[in-house]
């Protein structure tokens, strides 16, 4: 038995590795999107122009547009001329937030009655809007502080001080990285068993390890192992990258990381080879996969919030083994998940991997007797 | 009408590195079948879609009907009907919708479509059919279809790309008639076939293997370089004649010496004398006598004139296989084997025996039922009742001990084409469960008996197709089978590819391997100690080649083909079923 299986691992890897176009598949693609994605697909509101338009001559508010020229995240600080100027900078996307101080800023301020600032914001990019509202207000927030020290005005009781935990900076990088390590394999996992049975049905192979004295299970393990070190060698890759690389903090456990990419990835290649028992064609497989990976990506939390979505869809996506995953290697390498949180997550990715894996079984059964 | 219809004028065509033809000047003349023969990849499809307009030339010309295949395709097409192989239907349209489809296309429309319906419907006896599925006709009837809708508007030239693939015998005849009628109107028809008796039925032939034109010209002048050469050794001892073919395969001027039912046919150098039968050592009724020559004769002697003899010397031995338990009477055992796809039952109550080291062969057009049985035979296929043993092991009990003793390759050799030669001759050794010092001899043997040696680091999808098929055959018999299953094992092969073939198959018979194989080519038929005939799902004759040609003999025809027998067995058949309902 062991000779037969041993023959049969060996051979699936030396086919997806010796043929060209697979070994590029396996390698380019998902490092040119480790790559990508990491540095696209940030939430991170960087390099933004800003408009002023201040009618005061006073130091005070002279102070307060430093603060902003200063603020690390604006890129460049235009000044207006006029308040036509505000619509036209607006309008013509110049700028994404124009800071408007009336002429009376300074004099209200040195007579220590509330002096405004006016802040407009470019609602057609709503998120980019709020984080820029964010910095604006914070800047704002620590002039406040620092005049009222200075003057001996009597402060705010509770400022309010955000700080977030397990990524202080909040940089979104840190979130995107680790997400990839569980996106990135599943990709490469499902292709690669769902390629791997039709591939054979169309070389003719596939009737001929089933006329050997195989047995249909050690044909699927023949399957599965295979796809099982694939995936683990490419997670292994992004685990390194985002470590060496990208500098991503990991806080947890790679053990338990490694146990539940283990259980994610059986789980992903019961899906792979129930597509592939289903299709006659290779391309019917490619069709398979990514009719399975585009909602396993959106429903996983990756790019949306799951909080966000309608109960009956956050319900769904309890079946998803993409969701549980994230969770957890996002929990791993930022905030040292728990092993009990770790396991209440993996048991339900047990539970999807032992459904695939067993109607996939049992599809073949059935195909083939 | 004078002068050719087609004008071939040093064509070259290349795909990537590939060259797919190469030099080709050829002649079609109007009025007759030309006949475009040769194996599979040997440029057949590649020459008639450039005479058809669909590809362009590296170099040199096509004239069709006096219009350039490049800058006057659009007027080929006016002039040119093509039916390409699979016959180019709509399955899930009806005959009439396929007919409409193609009157619409060609601009056939009014009185005059209905006049070509009514032709061609009673020319191809489709008339009662005109509501059915095209997907739903048999093989015979979608060629028929097929041409039909090619001739919706009469063309001057008709290209047919294989018509007569996989299709009973008895529907081939047909499709001749049908063509000579056309023939007879003035048309002048290109048919392309892998089958070398077709070849002799064409009034003009263009032989090409490998990209190039061999020989042009009527069948006969092929066929008369060669007249006085041919002989058939009769009267041989059937235990004894693949000896035989043994010895005679190594006398010097013996081109070709192969297997025909009972009888040896050889084929003698030009200048060489027959070898007689005490020379053969074939026995003291054996008689060696003169025949008439066929075409593959003359193509094998132009072959091996080239120089392009493959080995077909020292074989390669298995791992001796021990002479495997269970009654020899039966290695192989079908009784009443009957396979039902819901209400369709393509295989009805088969049973057969075959004896050890036996070469059993089953034999039938494509969608008869004969790769039906085969592959529940092997275990591919479920039975829905009935029962298959192999040497006494029923597959349903015993699984993987039925196909432990059982080696198998298919028509598309079923190799890893990324894999070298080295590491697929290891993988099917392991999948066999054959490890350490077993692994490496049965391996090193494949190797060197097969000759591939020089090609272990090479990756099989590489190899030349000759080699393909030894490495194929090595992987399925390297475990030292009982039985060996071949499915369609040299459909469309070279020749020469296939008697290197046929040339193990005997030896591994010889060494007492029971041998199963299906075919539709009637001449690799005849390779076979026996035959089982398998049409419309059962099976209608079992018999040696040489009993079925000698029930089919009558005073008109005292010298039938195998396919002359199966036509009769088959219209006895048909008779039959229909006094019976």
């Amino acid at each position: 038995m062991w000779t037969r299986l041993i023959a049969l691992i060996v051979k699936e890897l030396l086919s997806v590795w010796r043929d060209r176009k697979s070994r590029f598949v396996l390698v380019v693609p998902p490092l040119v999107q480790l790559f990508v994605f990491s540095y696209a697909a940030t939430y991170d509101v960087t390099n933004v122009r800003i408009a002023v338009f201040n009618e005061d001559a006073g130091a005070p508010s002279h102070d307060l547009i430093a603060r902003f020229e200063d603020a690390p995240d604006f890129a460049r600080v235009l000044h207006l001329g006029s308040e036509a100027g505000i619509a036209e900078a607006i309008d013509s996307k110049e700028a994404v937030l124009v800071v408007h101080l009336g002429p009376g800023f300074s004099r209200d301020l040195l007579a220590g009655a509330p002096a405004r600032a006016q802040l407009i914001l470019d609602g057609r990019g709503s998120n980019t809007a709020q984080v820029v509202m964010g910095y604006a207000t914070s800047i704002i927030n620590n002039f406040n502080r620092d005049w009222a020290a200075a003057h001996s005005v009597p402060v705010l009781p509770a400022p309010l001080i955000e700080r977030a935990w397990f990524n202080p900076n909040l940089m979104s990088l840190w979130v995107v990285v680790p997400g990839l390590v569980g996106i990135l394999t599943q990709v490469v996992a499902l292709v690669v068993t769902a390629l791997s049975v039709a591939r054979e049905r169309e070389l003719g192979t596939f009737d001929q390890l089933l006329v050997t004295p195989l047995r249909p299970w050690e044909i699927l393990v023949g399957k599965i192992v295979p796809a099982l070190l694939i995936g683990l060698a490419e997670g292994t890759v992004i685990v390194v990258a985002a470590l060496f690389w990208f500098r991503v903090p990991l806080v947890g456990s790679l053990l338990l990381l490694y146990a539940s990419l283990f259980v994610f990835l059986l789980s992903i290649i019961g899906v792979g080879l129930f597509i592939s028992a289903l299709s006659g064609t290779q391309q019917q497989a490619i069709l398979g996969a990514f009719l399975f990976l585009v909602p396993a990506i959106i429903l996983s939390g990756f790019a949306t919030p799951i909080e966000n979505m309608p109960e009956f869809i956050q319900a769904l996506t309890l079946g998803n083994p993409m969701r549980h995953f994230l969770t957890i290697v996002q929990g791993i390498f930022l905030k040292d998940l728990p092993a009990e949180l770790v396991f209440a997550r993996i048991w339900p990715m047990a539970a999807i991997g032992f459904v695939t894996l067993g109607s996939a079984v049992w599809l073949f059964r059935h195909r083939l007797r | 009408m004078t002068g050719p219809l087609v004008t071939i004028d040093d064509i070259t065509c290349r795909f990537g590195k590939r060259t797919a033809l190469q030099g080709i000047c050829a002649d079609i003349a109007p009025g007759q079948v030309t006949g475009l023969v040769g194996p599979d990849g040997a440029g057949k499809t590649t020459l008639i879609r450039l005479i058809a307009g669909l590809l362009r030339p590296h170099s040199g010309h096509i004239t069709v009907c006096g219009f350039d295949s490049v800058g006057q395709a659009e007027a080929i097409h006016g002039v040119v009907g093509y039916m390409p192989q699979r016959f180019g239907l709509y399955e899930d349209l009806t005959v009439a919708e396929n007919l409409n489809l193609n009157a619409d296309l060609r601009a056939v429309t009014g009185q005059e479509r209905s006049q070509a319906f009514e032709r061609l419907l009673g020319f191809t006896g489709l008339a009662p059919f005109t509501k059915r599925l095209a997907g739903a006709l048999s093989g015979g009837m979608k060629q028929k279809l097929g041409l039909a809708c090619t001739l919706i508007r009469p063309p001057r030239l008709l290209l047919l790309d294989e018509p007569s693939v996989g299709v009973d015998p008895l529907s081939r005849r047909e499709l001749w008639r049908m063509v000579h009628e056309l023939v007879d109107q003035g048309i002048g028809v290109l048919w392309s076939t892998a089958y070398l008796d077709e070849a002799e039925r064409c009034g003009s032939v263009l032989l090409l293997n490998d990209g190039k034109l061999l020989n042009s010209g009527a069948p006969r002048g092929m066929t008369d370089r060669i007249s006085g050469r041919t002989f058939v050794v009769r009267g041989l001892d059937p235990a004894g004649k693949r000896l035989v073919l043994d010895r005679a395969r190594q006398r010097v001027g013996v081109i070709d010496a192969l297997i025909q039912g009972r009888n040896i046919r050889l084929v003698m150098a030009e200048g060489a004398a027959a070898p007689t039968a005490n020379e053969l050592e074939a026995g003291a009724d054996a008689a060696v006598e003169p025949v008439r020559p066929r075409f593959e004769d003359a193509f094998v002697s132009l072959l091996r004139g080239q120089g392009l003899t493959s080995n077909t010397g020292a074989l390669p031995q298995g791992r001796t296989s021990e002479t495997p338990p269970g009654d020899p009477d039966a290695v192989v055992e079908a009784r009443d084997l009957t396979r039902r796809f819901g209400s369709f039952t393509a295989v009805d109550r088969i049973s057969f025996a075959v004896r050890r080291a036996e070469i059993f062969g089953l034999l039938g057009p494509n969608g008869a039922g004969k790769s039906t049985t085969f592959k529940m035979l092997c275990g591919l296929l479920p039975i829905t009742s009935g029962t298959a043993r192999l040497t006494g092991l029923s597959l349903a009990e015993a699984p993987a001990l039925a196909r432990a003793r059982l080696g198998y390759m298919s028509q598309k050799f079923s190799l890893y084409p990324d894999l070298s030669v080295q590491q697929n001759l290891e993988f099917f050794a392991g999948a066999y469960g054959l490890s350490g010092r077993t692994r490496r001899e049965a391996v090193g043997g494949m190797k060197e008996g097969f000759g591939l040696e020089p090609f272990a680091a090479s990756n099989a999808g590489e190899l030349p197709l000759g080699f393909k098929q030894r490495l194929a055959l090595a992987c399925a018999i390297m475990h030292g089978p009982a039985i060996l299953f071949l499915d369609e094992p040299t459909s469309g092969v070279d020749p020469l590819t296939r008697r290197e073939f046929w040339s193990h198959i005997n030896a591994m018979a010889g060494q007492g391997v029971t041998v199963l194989v299906t075919t539709h080519f009637m001449d690799e038929a005849e390779y076979c100690d026996r035959v089982g005939i398998v049409y419309g799902g059962v099976m209608i004759a079992t018999a040696s080649p040489d009993d079925l040609k000698e029930q089919a003999r009558t005073p008109d025809l005292p010298d039938p083909s195998l396919e002359d027998a199966f036509i009769r067995l088959i219209e006895r058949h048909d008779r039959d079923r229909k006094a019976a309902a």
